[in-house]
């Protein structure tokens, strides 16, 4: 024990200025992290954002510069979230929900306030609630993402009904948790009816596609020729592009036949009503849907613009080529019908 | 602990027969705070049980289902085999790094124990990119041998590994410390009266070690129940994934909640079956007292395969993480990636895990003391009442913190402090297994002394028991600093808005794919978790150390 005593004192000494060091660290971080040109108020605008930091922060700084108002995010998983807006009830500080999916604004509308026409009328109807509580702010295309090595355009079904054909059999990967395929499940109930869906998901689960938790793990397994295609949305496939090169081997396909497997949804946000900085927040909301901002969506983080005159990044498929289905909003709110057939079918736990 | 081995063994009979020596210690100081910790420790449990009373028939139709009774099962074999796995790997490693003459045996010490700070998301990601049917080791497979297949690591077994690997050293610490503090001594009777080795390490060694099993195996078999991270990558549907489907989806908290307290459950059971096998053990617990250096037990031809173990499991747990990370960052960078600025994220993970470990330890102290001086009902209740934030996955105490918080302590709601509090519910355990264990080295005749002297309650615990408890709280701190470096849900959930730590930092990449920028603060995650603990465990002789962390003994 005296042999340890001098270097223990030493760890504890290097903790303590480890910890000192940090404090003053962020004791000068938050003066640089005061985003305003301006000289805005603090406390201006609170954003608890499902989309990720490394996609949209970029953004959100170029709005605090523009409009002079300090932005303060929080940063997590739009479903975690959800959960803790609906905790914080009226007491949440948020101003703005800034979700990855319309299940997540959908989970908290009665938190939402409406927000005005003039802004929601900037989307194209299928891309804002009918509500008014939430709009579009970028378009995502579900897509069958497929390995190149083993795979053509050609070998692919018209739509993915035929992925229960037997000669898929685990060769496939989905995300039954994940909220865009359950949007996506929604609206195969609405075109396809409840019984068809039920078919699907029973031929696919015979056919032993690989369940995952996420997207990204489905993208990185289909690359490495683990599974053949999965059912994914469009834009994980760039960054791994990013990341890799060109030479990775997944390209999207979206159904030439179209049906749900076509279906493009939105990320959006919404005002809350317990906000004490609505303007602010309707400014935020203006921004995003701003040339400038959809512009940013199209060419950094390879989603669709939803406003008039914002061109979509080439390498994607126009959105007028996607054959999309009619399916109107309203016909993908029931999230939990869809979740109580997953379950049924053992797709979901 | 500075004394010599005669009133080592003198406090140790001492404080069973004096077990109202509370008095010495002033009630109020200890209580109190006691107490107070109690109540927090509850909190999850009441912000559970009122979510729960509010579920429908439908939430209770579910968790009734077939399919429910087929998730608790998979959760008790996953536990169970996590338990056994461990300790066939934490036993040998332990005795291999203690009792013999293994080759950089000092290294081996501080490498073995390293894995417990890979963050669980990390290291099952990187299990499959490794080691999935079409990975790194089938690629090289590949292009050695023609392979194209490996069977896939998703299901029970990858999971099994995954978590064995990463939780382990939560066995081996207990146990290392049980064999380094043994008297040589009894092994040595049993060989002169005729033992081969092998029957003495059954017949001596083996029952000696119980006790340190046995809180190896409760925390073991803890992280498998609360592990999310590893679970969802490996596809194997347990209890904590069924809580997290809940909030991905249905946003049906009061099933969630069911599904939680049906885990807490679990958990109590488990706490009851290792009381009950300290029950039986505590008549031959390890005496502390042999300051005799101990005889290393030569290995001889047996040298080989023992470096052949604890290589295999640095290879696994260790080199093969951080050799996954290392690729991903240097090709994201020759593909151009920029990194982002870290030092922010690094300030604020040190300050936030330092806090915790600084606070989590204080409060510990009393709670130490009410336990070890005075073994009542309470103290039995409270030393278990401790483990429920460890036992439930990290995002149900964020969100029943976030309840509390922001309606019932608004002006700490979205605080550092809120977070510091969640990390000391969730890692309680680390802190009470240091500080309870080094006090019951502590002779209460010294207490006495002192407040006989005239000090005063507090000044005897601040100028007395407190600096001989030293290393048992520093190893206690070192721990939940490490912890609380990696933690992810509750940090994300209840950090002040803005608040980037390395784990967030790598998180917020990861979710978007991009490895490179993920993996720059992961390796920087480890790298500065690994100073406190490879600093406690080489600083001092692993004798010493090491019996610092004895949980629950």
């Amino acid at each position: 024990m005296r042999i340890g005593r001098r270097r223990l004192l030493g760890a504890f000494g290097i903790g303590a200025a480890t910890s000192l060091m940090a404090a003053c660290g962020t004791i000068n971080l938050s003066s640089d992290r005061t985003r305003t040109a301006t000289g805005g108020r603090r406390g201006d605008l609170i954003v608890y954002s499902g989309r990720s930091e490394s996609l949209v922060e970029p953004l959100i700084d170029r709005f605090a510069e523009a409009a002079g108002v300090r932005v303060k995010v929080k940063y997590a998983n739009t479903a975690q979230l959800a959960a803790t807006i609906l905790e914080e009830g009226p007491n949440s500080p948020a101003d703005i929900f800034f979700a990855q999916d319309p299940g997540g604004l959908g989970s908290i509308a009665h938190f939402m306030t409406p927000l005005p026409d003039r802004t929601v009328n900037q989307v194209p109807p299928w891309a804002r609630s009918p509500e008014g509580g939430w709009v579009g702010i970028s378009g995502r295309a579900r897509v069958v993402a497929y390995n190149t090595d083993k795979l053509t355009e050609s070998d692919l079904p018209d739509d993915i009904w035929g992925l229960t054909d037997p000669i898929w059999r685990g060769r496939m990967g989905w995300a039954p948790i994940n909220a865009s395929f359950q949007t996506m499940v929604t609206g195969m109930r609405s075109v396809w009816g409840q019984e068809r869906t039920r078919e699907w998901l029973e031929g696919m689960i015979a056919n032993k596609t690989g369940f995952y938790p996420k997207n990204t793990p489905i993208v990185a397994a289909v690359g490495s020729g683990e599974i053949e295609l999965g059912l994914v949305n469009h834009y994980y496939l760039y960054r791994f592009l990013a990341e890799e090169g060109v030479s990775f081997p997944v390209r999207n396909y979206h159904p030439r036949a179209g049906g749900p497997g076509a279906l493009v949804m939105v990320a959006g946000a919404g005002i809350l009503d317990s906000s004490k900085n609505k303007d602010n927040a309707a400014r935020f909301l203006e921004f995003m849907l701003s040339k400038t901002a959809q512009r940013y969506f199209a060419s950094q983080t390879y989603e669709y613009p939803l406003v008039n005159g914002v061109p979509t990044e080439r390498l994607l498929m126009p959105l007028e080529e996607i054959r999309q289905p009619s399916i109107s909003v309203n016909d993908l709110a029931d999230l939990r019908g869809t979740q109580a057939l997953l379950r049924d079918t053992g797709a979901l736990t | 602990m500075t004394d010599g081995p005669g009133s080592v063994r003198a406090s140790a009979t001492g404080f069973a027969a004096r077990s109202a020596v509370l008095p010495v210690l002033g009630p109020a100081i200890i209580w109190i705070p006691a107490t107070l910790v109690a109540a927090a420790m509850l909190l999850p449990l009441a912000y559970l049980i009122y979510r729960a009373a509010g579920a429908g028939v439908d939430a209770w139709e579910l968790l009734l289902r077939v399919r429910s009774w087929q998730i608790l099962v998979r959760t008790l074999l996953l536990a169970s085999a996590v338990m056994i796995a461990s300790t066939a790997i934490a036993v040998p490693l332990a005795w291999l790094t203690t009792r013999t003459d293994l080759p950089l045996r000092r290294m081996w010490t501080v490498l073995t124990a390293l894995p417990l700070v890979i963050p669980s998301y990390v290291a099952a990601f990187i299990v499959v990119v490794a080691l999935g049917p079409r990975g790194m080791l089938q690629q090289l497979l590949e292009a050695v041998a023609g392979i194209e297949r490996l069977p896939a690591i998703y299901g029970f077994w990858g999971a099994t590994m995954t978590i064995t690997l990463l939780s382990f050293p939560y066995m081996l610490l207990p146990v290392r410390a049980a064999l380094a503090g043994m008297d040589p001594a009894l092994v040595e009777n049993a060989r002169s009266l005729g033992d081969g080795a092998w029957t003495a390490f059954w017949r001596v060694t083996f029952p000696q070690l119980r006790p340190g099993i046995a809180a190896g195996a409760l925390l073991v078999t803890l992280y498998a129940l609360s592990d999310f991270g590893a679970v969802s990558m490996l596809r194997y549907e347990t209890l904590t994934w069924a809580i997290f489907v809940q909030y991905e989806t249905g946003f049906d908290r009061s099933l969630a909640a069911l599904y939680s307290l049906t885990l807490i459950g679990l958990a109590g059971a488990v706490l009851v079956l290792e009381a009950a096998t300290r029950g039986r053990a505590s008549y031959h617990r390890t005496g502390t007292g042999a300051t005799r250096s101990q005889a290393l037990v030569a290995l001889g031809r047996w040298k080989w395969p023992s470096l052949l173990l604890c290589g295999s499991q640095t290879l696994l747990a260790l080199v093969l993480p951080f050799t996954v990370l290392t690729i991903w960052l240097a090709r994201g960078l020759s593909a151009g990636a920029s990194l982002v600025p870290l030092w922010s994220s690094f300030a604020n993970s040190a300050l936030s895990s330092g806090l915790a470990a600084i606070v989590t330890t204080v409060v510990a102290i009393p709670v130490a003391v009410a336990v070890v001086r005075r073994r009542g009902p309470f103290g039995w209740f409270l030393e278990r009442v401790s483990f429920v934030g460890f036992a439930l996955p990290g995002v149900v105490v964020a969100l029943s913190l976030v309840f509390f918080g922001a309606n019932f302590a608004v002006p700490v709601y979205q605080t550092l402090w809120l977070l510091v509090f969640a990390y000391a519910i969730l890692f309680f355990p680390a802190a009470l297994g240091g500080a309870r264990s080094a006090l019951v080295q502590v002779n209460p005749r010294l207490e006495e002394a002192a407040r006989s002297l005239g000090r005063t309650a507090v000044e005897t615990m601040a100028t007395i028991s407190v600096p001989l408890m030293r290393n048992g709280l520093l190893a206690g701190a070192a721990l939940v600093f490490l912890l609380a470096m990696k933690e992810l849900p509750a940090t994300l959930i209840l950090g002040p808005i803005g608040f980037k730590t390395l784990a967030t930092s790598s998180w917020s990449a990861a979710s978007e794919a991009f490895f490179a920028r993920a993996a720059a603060p992961a390796i920087l995650t480890i790298l500065v978790s690994s100073i406190p603990l490879a600093i406690m465990l080489s600083g001092t002789r692993a004798a010493k150390l090491s019996r610092v962390w004895r949980p629950l003994q």
